[in-house]
């Protein structure tokens, strides 16, 4: 159990830049989710919170202890690796046990051969096996033990991995990818006993992906990182609602999130494309922007109704039907080569090269200036086109 | 339908052999055929240009045994196994692990210690022989600096053969080193990482968790090469010792040759072939034996 807290920490290798001014502080038994695009520096991160890479500069405390000069193993935390990184010339029982017989023996009593003269080690061993045993039993690999990893199907070692990392009961459980290799389904299903886990050993976790779903759906908080930076720190669902920085709406979300240009007019009037309807920034004049859509954001309006509101003229390019929902896929036609993605509950009789008109209410625009920073969309218009839209 | 398949079955067997029969001609004749006639050698009693030979039954076999030099260079030879092993295996695991710590100075090291392997060991012999050398040599010279009396490593009965071994283990080296590197380069990071945060701290301990058992079917092999070759010796011997002082270093391969090529005892020689061929076979057999049981993880 413990708080984790990470102070301006910046690491160079050489002379490229990978982490720079990271701060965060984890709480005590938090589910924290370090996401990004890949070679942004979270498993940089990570390895550093470890203690396997020294940062450049900075501090990490953990229970408000500065740890920088600690091993790994004096951090007490425990690492799950993608690789899962079980030794494979070990028994499960011998991987699960490595942390605790580390721990609890001295070197004579670990030497093949030597260690058969130890009393000691008759007396610790049965301790180390009992609770070798509780942990296997709460991942149910009981029954796994005496095999070699070799042995195992790629969730069981992803259990193994875990157990390895349980034994020792530590600060804090480090995951980089831990379910990046397994199959879809395992996937989803692992996901959810690692919440289930969380819940029940209320540790830190953190835990980095490049999985977006991963992050929304398991994290008590998600840091979105890019380029050695943390763009976003937050809830998933305000991640979700109110993202920082265009790269955070893009990457969170799936089907991503519609993007369109738009221009800044005279009085931070931001002329939505193809539409008669505005709404009001702050931003300078002149500049370009861009807004987001999410795709339940857009609906289908009925032939015939009022098109003075937010509105898109579209043509229906490709349906994906997946079951519960189907994705329309749309070519603009205000804006030639842009296509927007909407989540419908059913195809509507819809064909594909229909034209029809999509309409969004104006409170759901993301906006974002040139550098893609979030930019505030001002509620009331003086523009009459806007007014007129908004009254019901 | 089954007419079909027996013609199938009939039509891939050909096919079969004809593909293995380039391969088993081959062998034969270099392998096969020449064992064949040095097992018949074996129990004749051949000399080079003698007129007529018979069969002597196992007598080439029952005098060996009882041939003083025969034991005394059987006995030679194993010691010379006993000592270049464990030095060019474990100098070669010990020099891999310092090598593969280093980053920029690796090829460096590398291409240094494996050197001697590139080099013809008859020229290398008579370089060693030189540096050696009780007077002239500068081993011997650097010993008188320090004070100490001068060795004649060659000419001494007790340190002909241990000598033989330290040039045997300078050979040899370089090829384990390389061999070791391979191990060790195919030992995942991931491992020590693991091992690190696991609590493995000390370079002893991480070698005996992770670097050791890991490294144990690259040591076999190693092992069983190096037990090979060394026991293949025959070069420096032939040219620093010819089995001197006093047949201290006679060795089996050296004693081959002069059975055979000095002394034209043809079928005396090809017995005692046949029983280095025996000692080969078993260092084969403990090879293919223990590695295939090793090797699964
Ligand atoms: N030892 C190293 N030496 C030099 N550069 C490195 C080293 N390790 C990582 N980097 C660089 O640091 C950047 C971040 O790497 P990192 O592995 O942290 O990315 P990541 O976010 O984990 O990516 P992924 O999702 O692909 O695992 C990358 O650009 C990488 O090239
Ligand atoms: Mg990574």
């Amino acid at each position: 159990m413990a708080r984790v807290e990470l102070e301006s920490v910046s690491k160079s290798f050489a002379d490229t830049t990978v982490l720079s001014g990271i701060n965060l502080d984890i709480a005590d038994g938090e589910f924290l989710t370090l996401v990004g695009p890949s070679g942004c520096g979270k498993s940089t991160l990570i390895r550093i919170i470890a203690g396997l890479e020294p940062q450049t500069s900075g501090q990490i405390r953990i229970n408000g202890e500065p740890v920088d000069h600690l091993r790994p193993h004096e951090r007490r935390v425990a690492m799950v690796f993608q690789s899962y990184a079980l030794y494979p010339h070990m028994s499960v029982f011998a991987n699960m046990a490595l942390p605790l017989t580390m721990q609890r023996l001295s070197l004579w009593e670990r030497v093949p051969l030597l260690r058969l003269f130890s009393a000691r080690r008759r007396r610790v061993m049965p301790e180390i096996r009992r609770e070798v045993q509780s942990v296997a039993a709460q991942l149910q690999i009981e029954p796994l033990l005496n095999r070699r990893p070799a042995q195992l199907s790629g969730g069981q070692r992803q259990r193994v991995a875990l157990g390895r990392a349980m034994v020792r009961h530590p600060n804090a459980f480090l995951m980089d990818e831990p379910l990046s290799n397994l199959d879809a389904k395992l996937r989803v299903h692992m996901r959810s006993e690692l919440t289930e886990l969380h819940q029940r050993l209320k540790t830190t976790f953190i835990y980095v992906t490049h999985d977006q779903v991963e992050a929304m759906t398991m994290s008590d908080r998600v840091a979105m990182m890019d380029a050695g930076r943390i763009l976003q720190l937050g809830t998933p669902a305000e991640l979700y609602a109110r993202p920082s920085n265009l790269k955070v709406a893009q990457f969170i979300g799936s089907p991503a999130i519609n993007v369109l240009p738009v221009r800044i007019g005279d009085g931070g009037m931001v002329e939505l494309p193809g539409s008669p309807a505005m709404i009001h920034t702050s931003l300078p004049p002149g500049s370009a922007a861009s807004i987001g859509l999410r795709p339940e954001a857009l609906h289908l309006l009925p032939s015939g109704s009022p098109r003075d509101g937010a509105v898109l003229n579209a043509r229906l390019r490709r349906i994906e039907n997946l079951g519960a929902e189907c994705m329309l896929h749309f070519d603009l036609l205000a804006l030639p080569g842009h296509g927007v993605i909407v989540r419908a509950a059913s195809i509507k009789g819809l064909s594909v090269g229909e034209e029809v008109v999509l309409g969004y209410d104006i409170a759901s625009i993301h906006l974002f200036d040139a550098k893609g920073e979030r930019a505030e969309v001002l509620p009331i218009s003086a523009h009459p086109a806007q007014r007129e839209a908004a009254t019901p | 339908m089954s007419a079909f398949r027996l013609r199938q079955a009939r039509i891939e067997r050909w096919t079969g052999l004809g593909f293995v029969t380039p391969a088993m001609l081959l062998f034969m004749l270099t392998s096969l055929i020449p064992l064949a006639v040095l097992l018949g050698l074996s129990f004749t009693n051949y000399e080079l240009g003698a007129v007529d030979t018979k069969s002597v039954g196992t007598a080439n076999f029952a005098k060996a045994v009882a041939d003083p030099v025969f034991r005394r260079s059987l006995g030679n030879t194993l010691l010379y196994v006993a000592i270049v092993l464990p030095g060019a295996v474990g100098l070669a695991l010990l020099i891999a692990i310092l090598v593969h710590g280093r980053r920029r100075s690796r090829g460096f090291y590398e291409v240094i210690y494996f050197l001697p392997v590139t080099s013809t060991l008859i020229a290398m012999a008579t370089v060693w022989q030189f540096l050696l050398h009780p007077r002239l040599g500068p081993v011997n010279a650097f010993l008188r600096l320090l004070g100490f009396d001068e060795v004649a490593f060659l000419s001494e009965p007790h340190l002909a053969l241990p000598t033989l071994a330290v040039v045997g283990i300078w050979q040899l080296l370089g090829f384990n080193m390389v061999l070791f590197l391979a191990g060790l380069s195919a030992i995942s990071k991931d491992l020590y990482e693991a091992a690190e945060v696991d609590g493995c701290v000390s370079g002893l301990d991480r070698f005996l968790t992770i670097t050791w058992p890991l490294l144990m079917p690259t040591t076999m092999f190693v092992m069983v090469t190096t037990s090979i070759t060394a026991f293949k010796i025959f070069d420096t011997v032939a040219v620093m010792t010819r089995g001197g002082p006093m047949g201290s270093s006679e060795v089996l391969l050296y004693n081959v040759y002069l059975e055979g090529f000095q002394y034209f005892h043809m079928g005396y020689a090809a017995a005692l072939t046949v029983i280095f061929l025996v000692f080969i076979l078993m260092f084969s057999a403990i090879q293919s034996f223990v590695l295939e049981r090793r090797t699964h993880y």
